[in-house]
């Protein structure tokens, strides 16, 4: 049934291309009729589906190299998936006024949520690494045709990262299958081989960097910065929503389930860059000018966070991780529109990324701090202070942009764009209503998580009993 | 040879004679009738009894299961279920590469063109069924001489016939290469059969005769995959040709090429392979091979780099993918031997489909710059988003076959030497290449959907026939991408069976 969300996507992708070129309105329709399907599926999927992994589809696909097409989900899967199908419809309400070529816009966005689903539903390994590609490549053109300032730059930054990233993850899922004797790709069996123990100190490294990259661990995460700065807003949203997410579900999925070892003999140093990244990615925001740069390092900050859940390598520490942060989605939201719905929905936001209590920020946040607390009491309080940063510059931000003097400081990007004289023009157009139906729905979902948890930590929390995460039991890890 | 009457030949080498027959048959339409006919019709009538040819020699093959007993004919002509589906591989390549040429106008001669096409397909086939030392020799030159001509054919072009002067000489001297290699071989073992020539060898170990001979064929080998160092002739090649001609160098010869040099060296040199593991080196083919994959890997994706000509990169990209190709072959195994067939076919198919796109947009702009490419998307959406698939799957991005191929020759290589991961550092240093790769492949690729097109540019129009083959190709691609057992498949089946 959740299978469906992928091949929904696809259609739509397929949909799209028999389209006439220039009926920009058409596209959109389509575009978001796909989504809402998608995320419909998503969530009768996830009301429907039990405590443990439910397989949808497990297919021979190469017998020859052991390789099945099977998709299932746990718990994680399920609370990432629904919020991919939210993200989805929120960022193709954002794009609606594109007119540029919006059919092609379109088609790359769905093939990017088609692979993003496919990523959290695939228990094969080499399954999940084809989408993991598939979503790679539709991103670098999202950015190079409908981006911004530096948009080539920043598109082949990014795409170039990934690939890298992707490559080590590669080398890591090839000697992985070859030691545990070349005869399964599935990750339920794979996570059951006692990989041995010299072979997890450098694999674990290699796949969770390789993934680690996409999800901006310090300090491989200087494409994200430029990413969000040169992404258009809904590909920026998705990319601080559901892409950095990818690369900390990767990690977690495939290096921390197949290399438990591994994980407990780096959990020091990786926790250390995590925590640096927070504090480091805090720090850099607070100095920032361009409102996107600072998203953009916000989001490393953020996901230092979640990395630092990763290797807190217990179960409160897992649970935030796939407890998400719809905020920094909206986040992504084109805020040089300085108007007052904006300047609603960013407080909000932001009072949600502050980790105000009653938002979900706060709830994930204080998971890992929990979390880390048992494992190391030190970086924890310097995860702390990275907090107290990030209170201080989203509050910053606020001041300047909300409340501050209509004057150059409004809109510092705008005065940037035009010393550097792109040809962008940065008219203060009204918000549209669908973006505000966007707006609404993502901000709904942060305060619902937020008052009320436990909605995804019942689901979450059940699917680490799984054999699946045995290894990582068996090594005092859970 | 007793009790094997020339019929008997003849059937077994059925597919080669048809093939044979249709160049004539092209020759004679063509010059006899087809003379006064317009330039179009006469590439269409040409094009179609290629097809029709190709078609039936695959058709004949799939019809008629033959096989030959082992040693039969001394190996001048062994048929059994891999060669034979490599041939169809070959044929399926030379049909598509007749399609590309039909709205090609850089020559009046039609029939000479189409009949040396054919007759580089027999030489194909012939090296393809080869297990003895003259007849791949043999084969090996009916190939290569045709394709000096093919690359010569532009006559109103001064870069074909440097292209093809350069690509002679150098051939030329490879040849010679091989023919001294090759002689050195019989000198040791007084055999000119691979298996005989193997079980001779067993034991002996690398002497400095039996050395020479191997660096000397694989020199003369490596110029026909254009491999480090051996490619020079591959730029100038590739950029001055004829575009169909160049797919045809690109495809059905590599496939061609590179099965013959996987045969001669698992068959021939079983025995000397020696090791190419980290630290555990010894001297035989196979670190030899991995020596000069390592180099095509990494001067074929770095000058690749600095190219500006969509031809050009093709050729260094083609370097590159020789040097992942290698791989495969050094493995030294069965599935080695499925995982290099399935990579160069694939290879071969992806890269025919981008040169068909490329002839298109020559045709118009005269050349083949990434200029000439600029927002293409908006001037030929169909043909670029072809153009797309191929650049994707060149750059191992799923699910295409060009990403199933590299990720099942890695697995091979890795596989070879599994207890120890001995090969593990070749294929890090192949991903990590093919992880540079995706950056040029994007550059032509941001050209066609990101850069804006020139006003003067016209918008871009194939025949619709033309259009339709590119497309297919295409969705051969995606096909074998998506459900890569279609060959797979049937490969292993016939590997085990021909006892590789």
């Amino acid at each position: 049934m959740l299978g469906w969300t992928i091949y929904i996507s696809f259609l739509g992708v397929a949909v799209l291309t028999l389209l006439p070129r220039h009926n920009a309105r058409a596209a959109r329709v389509v575009a978001l009729l796909t989504a809402l399907t998608g995320f419909t599926v998503a969530l009768v999927g996830t009301l429907k589906a039990d405590a443990g992994l439910n397989t949808f589809c497990d297919v021979s696909w190469v017998p020859a190299l052991g390789i099945h097409y099977h998709l299932a989900a746990d718990g994680i899967s399920l609370t990432l998936v629904l919020l991919t199908g939210i993200a989805a419809v929120a960022g193709i309400l954002f794009s609606w006024n594109i007119e540029q070529r919006a059919k092609e816009f379109f088609a790359f966005y769905l093939t990017l949520i088609g692979g993003v689903y496919g990523v959290f539903l695939s228990f094969d390994l080499f399954l999940l690494f084809v989408f993991y590609e598939l979503a790679i490549i539709p991103k670098y053109f999202l950015i190079a045709i409908w981006g911004s300032t530096r948009k080539e730059y920043g598109a082949m930054k990014l795409a170039l990262y990934s690939f890298v990233g992707s490559a080590m993850v590669l080398i890591g899922i090839i000697a992985a299958y070859v030691v545990a004797g070349a005869k399964t790709m599935s990750l339920i069996e794979l996570a059951q081989y006692p990989f041995p123990e010299h072979f997890q100190y450098w694999a674990f490294p290699l796949v969770f960097v390789g993934f680690a990259i996409l999800a901006g661990l310090w300090p491989f995460h200087t494409w994200a910065p430029t990413g969000h700065v040169a992404a258009p807003t809904a590909a920026s949203m998705l990319l601080a929503g559901v892409v950095m997410k990818l690369g900390a579900y990767g990690s977690f999925r495939v290096a921390m389930t197949l290399f438990p070892l591994g994980a407990k003999a780096w959990q020091m140093p990786f926790a250390t860059l995590a925590v640096i990244g927070i504090v480091y990615g805090a720090m850099v925001a607070l100095t920032q000018k361009d409102f996107k740069f600072v998203i953009g390092y916000s989001s490393v900050s953020h996901m230092g966070f979640v990395l630092l859940g990763l290797m807190t390598l217990n179960e409160i520490g897992f649970t935030d991780r796939a407890h998400t942060r719809e905020l920094e989605v909206l986040e992504g939201m084109d805020l040089t529109k300085a108007l007052p719905f904006a300047a609603g929905t960013f407080v909000v936001a932001s009072a949600a990324s502050m980790g105000l209590p009653g938002f979900s920020g706060f709830v994930a946040e204080l998971q890992v701090l929990i979390g880390a607390w048992r494992s190391f009491p030190t970086m924890t309080v310097c995860a702390g202070i990275g907090i107290l940063i990030g209170v201080a510059y989203t509050l910053r931000v606020l001041q300047k942009a909300f409340f501050g003097e209509v004057a150059a400081e409004v809109n510092p990007r705008q005065t940037e764009s035009a010393a550097l004289s792109r040809a962008q023009p940065h008219g203060l157009e009204p918000i549209s209503g669908p973006e505000r139906i966007g707006a609404v729905i993502l901000m709904a979902a942060t305060l619902v998580i937020g008052l009320y948890p436990r909605l995804l930590l019942d689901l979450i929390a059940p699917s680490l009993n799984s054999p699946l995460f045995e290894g990582l039991r068996r090594a005092g890890a859970l | 040879m007793s009790g094997v009457g020339y019929f008997d030949i003849l059937k077994l080498a059925m597919p080669e004679t048809i093939v044979a027959l249709a160049a004539l048959v092209v020759l004679f339409i063509d010059l006899g009738i087809m003379r006064p006919a317009e330039g179009k019709f006469r590439r269409m009538i040409a094009a179609l009894v290629t097809g029709t040819s190709c078609l039936v020699a695959i058709f004949w093959m799939h019809q008629v299961q033959q096989e030959t007993a082992p040693g039969f004919l001394s190996g001048l002509l062994v048929v059994d279920p891999l060669t034979q589906l490599v041939k169809q591989g070959v044929l399926v390549l030379t049909l598509f590469t007749a399609w590309i040429s039909i709205d090609s106008t850089f020559t009046d001669h039609t029939g000479e063109y189409f009949a040396l096409l054919l007759l580089a397909t027999v030489g194909m086939m012939f090296l393809v069924s080869a297990e003895n030392l003259l007849m791949i020799f043999i084969s090996l030159e009916l190939l290569s001489l045709s394709l000096y001509i093919l690359t010569a054919f532009n006559k109103r072009n001064l870069r074909s016939a440097e292209a093809a002067l350069k690509y002679f000489l150098f051939g030329g001297m490879a040849a010679a290469f091989t023919l001294f290699g090759l002689s050195l071989l019989y000198g040791l073992t007084g055999s000119i059969e691979l298996r005989p020539i193997a079980a001779a060898l067993k034991g002996k170990g690398l002497d400095p005769a039996l050395a020479a001979a191997i660096v000397m064929t694989v020199i003369g080998f490596g110029f026909k995959i254009a491999a480090v160092p051996f490619h020079l002739w591959a730029p100038d090649a590739y950029e001055g040709a004829p575009t169909p001609s160049a797919a045809l160098i690109a495809s059905g010869s590599k496939v061609a090429s590179f099965f013959i040099l996987g045969k001669v060296m698992m068959l021939g040199f079983a025995g000397a392979e020696g090791n190419g593991a980290w630290r555990a080196f010894a001297s035989g083919w196979v670190p030899l091979l991995a020596v000069i994959a390592v180099f095509s890997m990494l001067l074929g994706n770095l000058a690749a780099i600095a190219q500006s000509n969509v031809k050009r990169l093709l050729a260094y990209s083609a370097i590159a993918h020789g040097g992942y190709a290698l791989l495969a072959v050094l493995t030294d195994n069965l599935q080695g031997v499925a995982a290099l067939i399935y990579y160069v076919v694939t290879y071969a198919l992806t890269v025919l489909g981008a040169f068909g796109v490329v002839s298109v947009v020559e045709e118009r702009a005269g050349e083949a710059r990434f200029s000439d490419f600029a927002g293409l998307s908006r001037r030929a959406p169909l043909l670029s988003f072809c153009m797309m698939i191929f650049m994707l799957s060149l750059a191992g991005i799923p699910p295409l076959a060009g990403f199933f191929g590299k990720f099942y020759v890695f697995t091979a290589a890795v596989n070879a030497q599994a207890k120890n991961l001995g090969l593990l550092w070749l294929v890090i240093f192949a991903i990590a290449m093919s992880a540079v790769s995706l950056y040029y492949y994007l550059q032509v690729l941001k050209q066609i959907y990101v850069a804006e097109s020139s006003t003067r540019t016209p918008v871009i129009k194939a025949s619709a026939p033309l259009q339709a083959g590119i497309v297919l190709v295409a969705a051969g691609v995606l096909a074998l991408g998506c459900a890569p057992n279609l060959v797979v498949g049937a490969l292993s089946a016939a590997i085990k069976a021909a006892g590789f």
